[in-house]
């Protein structure tokens, strides 16, 4: 191959690469989201993480937030539960096994009783793609992130989540924690610029039922969970691939011998 | 230019075993495409049993219920419907029920039922799909002037007996299909589930 | 040449010859189409489009067995393929992997065709033809990206329909027009769906097959950019040819292999390709109440954005934008270099094409990132190289003195 060529191809693929990691982002915010925890590796293929994950989502989760694309049959084909594990542990509506995973909170009031909307002004979103629009480190960080701050009517705020309308679902568990707050010197840009985005910013004042690396690891396995809800086809993609990728490579291969075989003709 | 001849019979393995590895790659690509013509999860979510009262079917009643979109009837024969049954083994094409595709092997008995007085039924004519219509009075009709009750297609005239199964003169060439179905109790039907096993 | 009036081929080959000249075809265009045999690496990228094309149409026809093309069902049945249809995750992926690398391919084509001249006498039409079919490319992506109906889709179409809006006069009138509604909706889907499943498609591949016509009628350039058909042998055949079938058959089945095997290793195990290929935000569904923080487009898009950006003025912004396009249609007019190909030409034909490649890529990435004083700052820089490029060739190429081209062609790797 001449020098020129070899020399476009290298300036291409570094360009390419370079803009490829350059404008690839972890999550959609421009302007990063702070993530206290920095980033973490889910997997969202192990089936007994998935499990875990699936038993802390519908106990603490699923009674706001649907997961409207994911059905519970499909749940238990792929968690590996029989049906009667299924409708005892997960299932905690009236639903069947081939509906979607829907929330019991009404979204509008009826009667005196005010709906999601007026409770929290915003309805509970839902959560079957969050993994793939925010991605799993906002997800993790997220959970881990909440502080009480009495300034807020629900009296709780988050790092990862400036002022969300949702308060802290796993403080239980967790314990409490308090924001670090550096003092404040007056001006607007230094402070900001102060705003500890690490887990020194947080200083443990309660104890949850869980140890710290026993809600850390909940954590980790409701955001594996919810990798696998935003995308249930994962557990079989990559295995597939690999597969795929030998075959191809066998096939290219043979091409390559057939290709130089013939070529032997050209001079 | 002097050059060694090509080798031919190198090539003609080579070009063989491309085309056969190829062909088998090409064969399993193919199988996402063909698969996606798979009833889908939301086909297979929405055929699941239904389960239905009738603790208030009166007798000669006919209840309508939906199982895979399709119509199930359940009907509550009388004992005449069911004294007449018998005689009319020689007018019908398949008397005994011996095509199996049309009913479980647990219904596959003179009154095609697992409890005598209910009878099951998919209420799509086996000729070419429209649904009969119910015809439980035993007296003479146009079709026929010695009617002992059943149903009758008004697409194509075929005509069926209390029991589903298809006259002879009729276009239709099979008896109506009982669906699986099983008793919770006396008063409830779950249609798309088989009887356990006794 | 008198044609037989009865075939040489036996069989159902000849009953078929006798009545549709399959056999005279198959010669012209593929077992006596003489090819230059020095065909380089950036020769696997033609065919490897035409690979592209088949893969988006027939993954495309799957994906509208169950796409809803309504405002209620879009994204819901998106997410329908992705997990309830048997396959259909492997389809989508496929589908939507394969627009990008479509576009990683043509890119590259088209550069193949800038170093090394193949839009020059008497290639000129095969050029206009394939930027026509780069602009129908575009047309194609962008009405499909809308189709899923995700934040970056309604969003994505808000700005570039609102882009109609610049034209004087009848700007308003021209982007009700095109959405069907004030604002982009499930009339607007339902257009698009029409345009991206049967419209686009059926014009882009009129224009693939005139481009191959254009093209086997003059024959192909090669990395030397001399004529082969200069120099031929007793029979009339080009000494620097040869026959397309076995050589190039051979050698672009191999050429796929390599390329399917990265394009599965990103179907299989980077789908969204860190969010390049299927956008973070688009997994969100449509909200016209809210928008996304950063708007921008698929990468493809992004140096024509930067340069949208660049301009302070919404009518000039477009025009620039849509000059920097159609000014392709001018090149083969623009060169005036004796020599074809690059690795004759002179140091400073070198210099401004590296730029002007630099350019683009430095735009493409500007266009990506959010709006700032830097990023304006380089791209109105990288916008005026970008068609300073096109200003500059003529003089350039009339001027750079060319290296003596060889009298047959050198055969590298």
């Amino acid at each position: 191959m001449s020098k020129l060529n070899l020399q476009f191809i290298a300036i291409l693929t570094w360009a390419a690469a370079a803009l490829g990691l350059a404008s690839s982002s972890p999550a959609s915010a421009a302007g990063a989201a702070c993530l206290p925890f920095g980033s973490i590796q889910v997997n969202a293929t192990d089936v007994p993480t998935l499990r875990r994950g699936a038993q802390l989502y519908f106990n603490y989760c699923a009674s706001c937030h649907s997961l409207q694309y994911m059905r519970y049959g499909r749940l238990a084909e792929d968690l590996q539960l029989s049906e009667e594990d299924l409708m005892n542990n997960l299932v905690f509506t009236d639903a069947r096994a081939g509906d979607f995973v829907t929330s019991s909170m009404p979204k509008g009031g009826r009667g005196n009783l005010p709906g999601s909307q007026e409770w929290f002004g915003v309805t509970p979103p839902d959560l079957s793609l969050v993994a793939r629009s925010r991605g799993v480190n906002w997800i993790y960080n997220y959970l881990n992130a909440y502080y009480p701050d009495p300034s807020r009517a629900i009296g709780w705020n988050n790092l990862t989540f400036p002022n969300s309308a949702m308060p802290n679902p796993l403080w239980e568990l967790q314990g409490i924690q308090e924001h670090v707050v550096k003092p404040q010197s007056g001006d607007i840009k230094a402070d900001a610029a102060q705003v500890d985005c690490s887990p020194n910013a947080f200083k443990k004042v309660s104890d949850g039922s869980r140890s710290a690396q026993q809600y850390d690891k909940d954590t980790r396995d409701i955001t594996s969970f919810l990798e696998y809800v935003g995308e249930p086809a994962i557990l079989k993609r990559e295995a597939y691939g690999v597969w795929v990728l030998l075959y191809l490579s066998l096939l290219t291969m043979l091409l390559w011998l057939l290709k130089n075989e013939y070529w032997k003709d050209i001079h | 230019m002097a050059e060694n001849a090509p080798d031919l019979g190198r090539r003609r393995f080579l070009t063989a075993t491309c085309a056969v590895v190829g062909g088998v790659g090409g064969v399993f690509a193919a199988v996402p495409f063909f698969s996606s013509f798979l009833p889908s999860a939301k086909a297979v979510s929405a055929g699941v049993p239904t389960t239905v009262d009738i603790s208030k079917l009166a007798e000669g009643a006919q209840l309508i219920e939906v199982w895979r979109k399709r119509p199930v009837w359940i009907i509550k024969r009388s004992s005449e419907s069911l004294a007449a049954l018998s005689a009319l083994q020689p007018r019908l094409k398949d008397a005994d029920s011996l095509i199996e595709d049309q009913q479980p092997e647990y219904c596959q008995n003179p009154t095609r039922s697992i409890k005598p007085s209910i009878l099951v039924l998919v209420g799509t004519c086996t000729h070419l799909g429209c649904s009969p219509k119910y015809f439980p009075e035993m007296t003479a009709e146009d079709w026929d002037s010695d009617w002992k009750g059943g149903f009758y297609c008004p697409c194509h005239s075929s005509k069926f007996d209390m029991a589903g199964r298809v006259y002879n003169g009729s276009p239709a060439p099979t008896n109506l299909e009982v669906p699986i179905h099983r008793y919770v109790d006396d008063n409830t039907i779950v249609i798309g589930e088989e009887q356990e096993a006794a | 040449m008198a044609r037989p009036t009865a075939s040489s081929a036996p069989g159902i080959l000849g009953w078929l010859d006798q009545r549709i000249p399959v056999v005279d075809f198959w010669n012209t265009h593929v077992g006596q189409y003489y090819a230059p045999k020095n065909f380089n690496l950036w020769y696997y990228f033609g065919s490897l489009s035409l690979l592209m094309l088949v893969n988006q149409i027939v993954t495309g026809i799957f994906l509208t067995m169950h796409y809803i093309p309504t405002e209620e069902g879009a994204f819901a049945s998106v997410e329908y393929i992705m997990r309830d249809v048997p396959g259909g995750w492997l389809i989508r992926y496929m589908h939507a992997a394969g627009a990008s690398f479509f576009f990683i391919v043509v890119y590259l084509h088209m550069f193949r065709a800038l170093m090394y001249g193949s839009y020059k006498k008497p290639r000129e039409l095969i050029w206009v033809l394939g930027v026509l079919i780069f602009l129908a490319l575009m047309a194609e992506a962008f009405l499909g990206y809308v189709l899923p109906w995700g934040q970056m889709s309604f969003w994505g179409a808000q700005v570039i329909v609102s882009l109609f809006g610049a034209v004087p006069y009848i700007g308003q009138d021209l982007v009700q027009l095109i959405q069907g509604d004030y604002l982009p909706s499930g009339a607007t889907i339902s257009r698009f769906f029409a345009l991206h499943v049967i419209a686009m498609p059926l014009a882009i591949l009129l224009l693939i097959v005139l481009h191959l016509a254009a093209l086997h009628e003059v024959g192909s350039n090669n990395p030397d950019g001399i004529d082969i058909k200069a120099k031929k042998d007793s029979s009339g055949k080009p000494l620097d040819g040869i026959p397309f079938h076995p050589y190039y058959t051979v050698k672009d089945l191999f050429g796929a292999g390599v390329f399917l095997c990265i394009f599965a290793f990103v179907v299989f195990f980077q789908p969204t390709f860190g969010g390049l290929f299927l956008e973070h935000d688009n997994f969100i569904e449509a909200n016209p109440l809210v928008t996304p923080a950063l708007i921008k487009p698929v990468w493809y898009f992004t140096p024509y954005y930067a340069m949208l950006r660049a301009v302070p003025d919404k009518l000039f912004g477009v025009i620039v934008m849509g000059g920097a396009t159609l000014i392709l249609f001018l090149l083969p007019w623009l060169d005036r270099s004796p020599v074809r190909s690059i690795r004759y030409r002179g140091f400073w034909s070198k210099v401004l094409l590296f730029t002007f490649t630099a350019s683009f890529l430095i735009l493409g990435y500007l266009g990506s990132q959010a709006g700032s004083e830097t990023n304006t700052l380089i791209s109105r820089i990288c916008t005026v190289i970008y068609f300073g490029f096109f200003v500059a060739l003529p003089f350039v190429s009339a001027w750079d003195p060319p290296k003596p081209e060889p009298d047959r062609v050198i055969m590298h790797e």
